[in-house]
């Protein structure tokens, strides 16, 4: 399923315009890979925005591109090659999954620039972004910690990798800083969009006690679970999912892709693009927190947003020690700041989690 | 770990919910099976039903007509099998597969611009009185009516096949349609009506998803369990009363992993994940016993 802008308009004009005056006029081709349809409501929504934004950013400077529901593995190579040869000057894949496809693609392609999202492996032409999500669970586990009254925390995961696991931790230790006896239950959905799993994995959590709801996978169907159930809260999840506030949802995480998208296409127009690796938060705006609402106590909400403007100003770093791992050996020493190398390639959960991380 | 989180009545509860699509689908395709007919589109006429009822039910705010729309492009769907096989004689396992990508692709088209909206609220009955008995009530009177509805579709077939002679008639087409033929019964009439009753029923399957259970719409949402349903029907020997044993059984095992990985069991979730399958699998080598109608996948013409 390819979608393209003025792409038929534009492979007619240039085979029918001579090579040299196609060559001028060529808008810079700028091409994204979704995991998800841009209508989830979530993740692929607010990439999509951001894709959005670069055409009204550059109008006829641009020409966007975009494949959703594309699978991570071989067929999304499949995919970004497609776009590479149908003539992309700069592709963004936005997955986790993407990754090895991506660098595959880069190899072959060495005059296309590709930006890969959330991914730890770099080329000449190949970069990678991503943004500081953990500093939003944390805000998120602060809150989590005051409201629940079970003390129990229900997480939907999506695939045991760094940044999920990351999002875990940082949840939890801010749960636990102002609730001791919080607990986490954890389910690992093994995917990143699919309704229904979501939806009965939000259930079960719920029926076993939870009573707030985090997810790291993108649809709002634990929102409608959580709905349905009453008296759950939880948290929008890469978008704002503003259509479930006050209640279940009281707060979000909001992924702002725009500027860092406006940014990278702005270089491959002046050619001044270089590999890079970006990882922005919540004082860039990359990491935006959806607004809280009054459905939870305003001195909950008061501290929640001091704990986000510290981190943005950066007085204060989610993954400050003294922090043990889960085996109570010690991981960071008091006042000790985890480096982003740790983070990046974290693997392991810190002291109080339950449970093990599946391989 | 912590078994102990696991509460057993809320657990059969959301057995029973997550039993119900399979249900449905599965009574349909049973009836289907019984007058000698394969459908294989099982999958693809539950995910036609997901999207009609779910596009009726966003469009004109009830539910109940997203229920009914769902039964219609079931059926519709399967219409488009039952002319092929019955009266163009194409072979049912081939158009049944086709049937299945088809109702997949077509799906999704109509579901484009439905994706990430919210369906209307279909909430639970409780039933006066008897939701309010201890242990029982929350597990059985404490539903969705779509699930008494889905209870009321086997009862009713159980009795129609057992009792009446329009499900003597259909019994006998579907184990010998050149002897039902002799006798005068309308061979391809009753097969036409049961396959139009299995997408019907198939369809509420599909839209019990879109509409309760998730409730949303996105592409593929079925994600299988036409095929289940399916298998649930061999399970089942062709008899209605352990149909609903073997989709409880599916929907148990669904739920049960689900609870055992929150209450933080020490086994791959992979496996977990697996084990409904897994489970599905090694019943249906247990019980392969069963005998399947007589004329099951053959091609009738009155003139052969």
């Amino acid at each position: 399923m390819i979608f393209t802008r003025r792409a038929v308009a534009a492979i007619l004009a240039s085979t029918l315009a001579t090579g040299a005056a196609a060559q001028d006029d060529d808008p810079t081709r700028v091409g994204f890979i979704y995991v998800g349809p841009v209508g989830d409501g979530g993740w692929t929504y607010e990439h999509d925005q951001g894709r959005l934004a670069v055409e009204a950013e550059f109008g006829d400077q641009v020409e966007t591109v975009f494949v959703e529901n594309v699978p991570e593995g071989a067929d999304a190579q499949r995919a970004i090659e497609q776009m590479a040869l149908q003539g992309a000057d700069l592709i963004f894949t936005t997955s986790f999954g993407f990754m090895d496809p991506t660098v595959a693609a880069a190899e072959k392609f060495p005059d296309v620039k590709f930006e890969h999202a959330t991914g730890y492996k770099t080329a000449d032409n190949l970069s990678i972004y991503s943004a500081r999500f953990y500093e939003g669970r944390a805000v998120q586990g602060h809150i989590a910690g005051q409201i629940t009254e079970s003390n129990i925390v229900g997480y939907i995961a999506s695939f045991p990798i760094p940044e999920v696991i990351r999002g875990i931790n940082a949840a939890y230790l801010h749960a636990q800083e102002v609730n001791p006896d919080i607990e986490f239950k954890i389910i690992w959905a093994y995917t990143w969009f699919d309704p229904a799993s979501e939806a009965d994995a939000a259930t079960t959590l719920i029926e076993q006690g939870a009573d707030v709801i985090l997810q790291h996978t993108d649809s709002t169907a634990p929102q409608a679970a959580a709905e349905a159930a009453g008296n759950v809260y939880t948290f929008g999840q890469a978008s704002d999912m503003s259509e479930y506030a006050p209640m279940p949802r009281v707060s979000s995480i909001i992924d702002n892709w725009a500027p860092y998208y406006i940014e990278r296409t702005r270089a491959v127009i002046d050619g001044t693009w270089e590999t890079s690796d970006r990882w922005d938060g919540i004082d860039t705006g990359m990491v935006g927190i959806g607004e809280i609402t009054d459905a939870i106590p305003a001195e909950v909400k008061a501290s929640a947003e001091d704990l986000r403007d510290r981190i943005a100003a950066g007085e204060y770093h989610p993954f400050t020690g003294p922090i043990n791992m889960q085996d109570g050996s010690v991981w960071l020493e008091e006042g000790e700041i985890a480096d982003d190398g740790t983070l990046l390639g974290m693997d392991f959960y810190v002291e109080g989690l339950t449970g093990t991380i599946p391989e | 770990m912590n078994l102990s989180a696991i509460d057993p009545l809320l657990l059969l509860a959301s057995l029973m919910v997550a039993a119900t699509p399979i249900l449905l689908a599965a009574i349909g395709e049973l009836v289907v099976e019984r007058a000698g007919v394969l459908n294989l589109g099982v999958e693809g006429m539950m995910i036609a039903g997901a999207v009609t009822g779910f596009v009726a039910a966003t469009t004109t705010g009830s539910p109940w007509l997203g229920f009914l729309a769902a039964a219609g492009g079931g059926a519709a769907l399967s219409l488009v099998f039952g002319l092929l096989t019955q009266f163009l004689l194409s072979n049912q396992v081939a158009t049944g597969l086709a049937l299945t990508l088809f109702g997949l692709g077509l799906s999704a088209l109509m579901g484009q611009g439905y994706v990430g909206i919210k369906a209307p609220a279909f909430p639970d009955w409780h039933i006066p009185l008897l939701s309010d008995i201890p242990v029982i009530g929350p597990i059985v009177f404490q539903h969705d009516p779509m699930v008494y509805v889905g209870l009321l579709i086997v009862l009713a077939v159980w009795l129609f096949l057992k009792f009446t002679q329009a499900g003597l008639v259909l019994r006998a087409v579907g184990e010998n349609h050149d002897a039902a033929h002799a006798l005068g019964y309308h061979v391809r009439r009753v097969r036409l009506l049961a396959i139009l009753f299995g997408g019907a029923c198939a369809g509420l399957g599909g839209a019990y998803l879109s509409l309760v259970r998730v409730p949303q719409w996105t592409e593929g949402m079925t994600a299988g369990a036409g095929w289940i349903a399916l298998a649930i029907v061999v399970f089942a020997s062709w008899k209605p009363e352990r149909l609903v044993l073997g989709a409880y059984l599916f929907g148990g095992v669904t739920v049960l992993q689900l609870n055992l990985q929150a209450a933080g069991v020490a086994v791959p979730v992979e496996i977990l994940s697996m084990s409904p399958y897994l489970a599905t699998i090694a019943v249906l080598v247990i019980m392969s016993a069963g005998r399947a109608p007589g004329s099951l996948g053959r091609i009738f013409h009155a003139a052969r």
